[in-house]
């Protein structure tokens, strides 16, 4: 395995310029993410309107495989549905998660750039944390999500 | 013990054929991701010399039996190798009896049954335990545990930048309601050996006891309960070359001896009647159930080794090697130490600007080397110093200058990837 593989260019650059690193003042969800064993820390607003997803931001600190994560993210899922995005964290699990997925990887689109991740057991939780947390706050969840 | 791996000390200061030594850790030898594994995450755990894994197979292969039990020849032999580990521990401290030597799972555990057993019994409102903002967490949340239960109050002395105790603080701190000082010996985190004597000297013009948490110190210097005037000294044996799941609370016998028993259980009893227990005596009221046999023998293997190796010679080459490592981090651009106290154990600590402490872990491991990422279990140490997670290299005798050029060579690749 190639280092190149993991942090691609994709990702190098989403950690140095994050999309959406942003706060939505009126957001209709929001919520909190967090990672005890690394300190990663993040917040999602999402701004929905008749269930599609009008606009969607982060913000917090975590390492480059967590922040390019969530801003590939934000920028994946403006104009998605609620059940597209639901779908959307169920694939990006099966990605992440299981080398036998059954995940068409061309649909991904800058989102496969993750995926060199799952060999690094250690590091799924970096990517799947901003995922868990928009989760949360598509449910409306009063919790912090963390990892553990 | 072979012969001590000291070459002719030519200028005075004897030094270690690292090369030999290296010979005694067989899994140093290996390759990780293509390359020569380069172990520098000693404070997490170190690594365990043939002579530690030996003694341990050997009881389990010769000896294998409950201690303090049976009448038949293993267990005989069981207790003797046991209780001979205890004087091993005594004489390494310099404790003035076996009863003073409580075998533990190791510095967690120590510290907890001092809070516990201790803490419960002299704690009540208005009393105070004084712990010190660098902290390792296994000293902040036993206290914070028994104040709960007591309604005692912790307070925390302040560090400065360099992450040294605010001596003067510290001292302001103390006072009539003080009733115990816990101080780590050396920082897992930043590497600060701590004025431990100084502290425990304070501790005792308020009429306060004082517990040293020795994780850190054991595998970098020589330590006497003794000359400290330690009342309690708690250490971990994986820190120091042995193995885990073993550790000693070193307790005065006379503080011990007041102490209610901690867990109850087989063998810290003389009798046991529905109408009332009478506890066993030092040390065993404290070591309730079949302890760790093995690993009390193989702790006791490893203090042999290190007694070999030789403290001194230790120490002086691990001051070398950090301030070789120190000068080598410095030249990366956008490096910084989190941790430069005057009085240093071998442990850099640092953050890489642009870089997360562990995306560091993940490259320089691709190179084969090991450090650790993340708060450190010192969670108030990083929110002091402003950081979420710092990168540690934590060296041992066995490291080499090589192997500090191997990380740094990583470091750089890591600067090239993030740009």
């Amino acid at each position: 395995m190639d280092l190149k593989d993991l942090y691609q260019d994709i990702i190098v650059d989403h950690n140095r310029s994050p999309r959406n690193f942003r706060r939505i003042d009126h957001a209709t969800r929001m919520a909190q993410g967090y990672n005890p064993l690394c300190g990663d820390k993040l917040v999602i607003y999402i701004t929905l309107a008749d269930g599609v997803i009008e606009d969607v931001s982060f913000q917090g600190e975590g390492c480059a495989i967590s922040t390019a994560s969530a801003s590939l993210m934000t920028e994946m899922l403006k104009g998605k549905t609620e059940a597209e995005a639901a779908a959307l964290f169920d694939n990006m699990h099966q990605l992440l998660t299981e080398d036998n997925h059954g995940v068409d990887v061309a649909e991904l689109g800058k989102l496969a750039a993750l995926e060199g991740v799952r060999a690094y057991p250690t590091r799924v939780k970096c990517a799947t944390l901003c995922w868990h947390t928009l989760q949360a706050a598509l449910e409306e969840a009063d919790e912090p999500v963390t990892t553990e | 013990m072979s012969a001590p791996h000291v070459q002719t000390p030519a200028n005075g200061t004897p030094a270690l054929d690292v090369a030999r030594l290296r010979e005694d850790f067989p899994v140093l030898h290996q390759q990780v991701n293509g390359k020569p594994l380069v172990y520098l995450d000693n404070a997490a755990t170190a690594q365990k010399p043939a002579a530690v894994i030996e003694a341990i197979s050997r009881y389990y292969r010769e000896d294998n039996s409950n201690v303090h039990r049976g009448v038949h020849t293993l267990s005989e032999r069981a207790t003797a190798a046991y209780e001979g580990a205890r004087e091993t521990l005594r004489e390494f401290l310099n404790a003035a009896s076996t009863k003073e030597i409580i075998f533990t799972r190791g510095t967690t555990e120590a510290i907890n049954l001092v809070a516990q057993a201790w803490g419960r019994a002299n704690l009540g409102p208005g009393d105070e335990v004084l712990i010190t903002h660098m902290e390792h967490h296994s000293n902040i949340v036993p206290w914070q545990l028994v104040c709960e239960q007591t309604g005692a109050t912790l307070r925390v002395a302040p560090i400065n930048a360099r992450g040294e105790v605010e001596m003067d603080e510290f001292e302001r701190l103390l006072g009539e309601r003080t009733k115990l000082v816990a101080v780590g010996h050396v920082s897992n985190a930043l590497g600060t050996i701590n004025p431990v004597a100084r502290m425990i000297e304070l501790a005792h013009a308020h009429d306060a006891l004082a517990l040293v948490d020795g994780a850190q110190a054991m595998p970098h210097m020589a330590v006497d309960v003794r000359a400290l005037g330690a009342d309690f000294y708690a250490l971990s044996g994986h820190k120091m070359f042995g193995p885990t799941g073993i550790g000693v609370l070193y307790g005065c016998e006379a503080l011990l001896a007041a102490m209610p028993p901690w867990q109850g259980g087989g063998d810290m009893i003389k009798a046991v009647s529905f109408d009332g227990t009478v506890y066993s005596d030092l040390p065993y009221k404290f070591e309730a159930g079949t302890p760790h046999i093995a690993g009390a023998i193989g702790l006791a293997a490893a203090v042999d080794y290190l007694a070999g190796v030789g403290r001194e010679a230790i120490a002086a080459y691990e001051a070398d090697l950090l301030a070789y490592t120190e000068a080598r981090l410095g030249e990366i651009e956008g490096l910084r130490l989190i941790g430069t106290a005057e009085n240093k154990a071998a442990v850099a600590s640092f953050v890489l600007d642009g870089v997360h402490a562990h995306d560091l872990g993940t490259i320089v491991d691709h190179h084969g080397v090991a450090i650790r990422a993340g708060h450190h279990c010192a969670m108030p140490v990083m929110e002091f110093f402003g950081v979420a997670a710092t990168a540690r290299a934590s060296l041992a005798f066995y490291n080499t200058r090589e192997e500090i050029d191997a990380l740094v060579a990583a470091l750089h690749e890591a600067r090239e990837i993030f740009g």
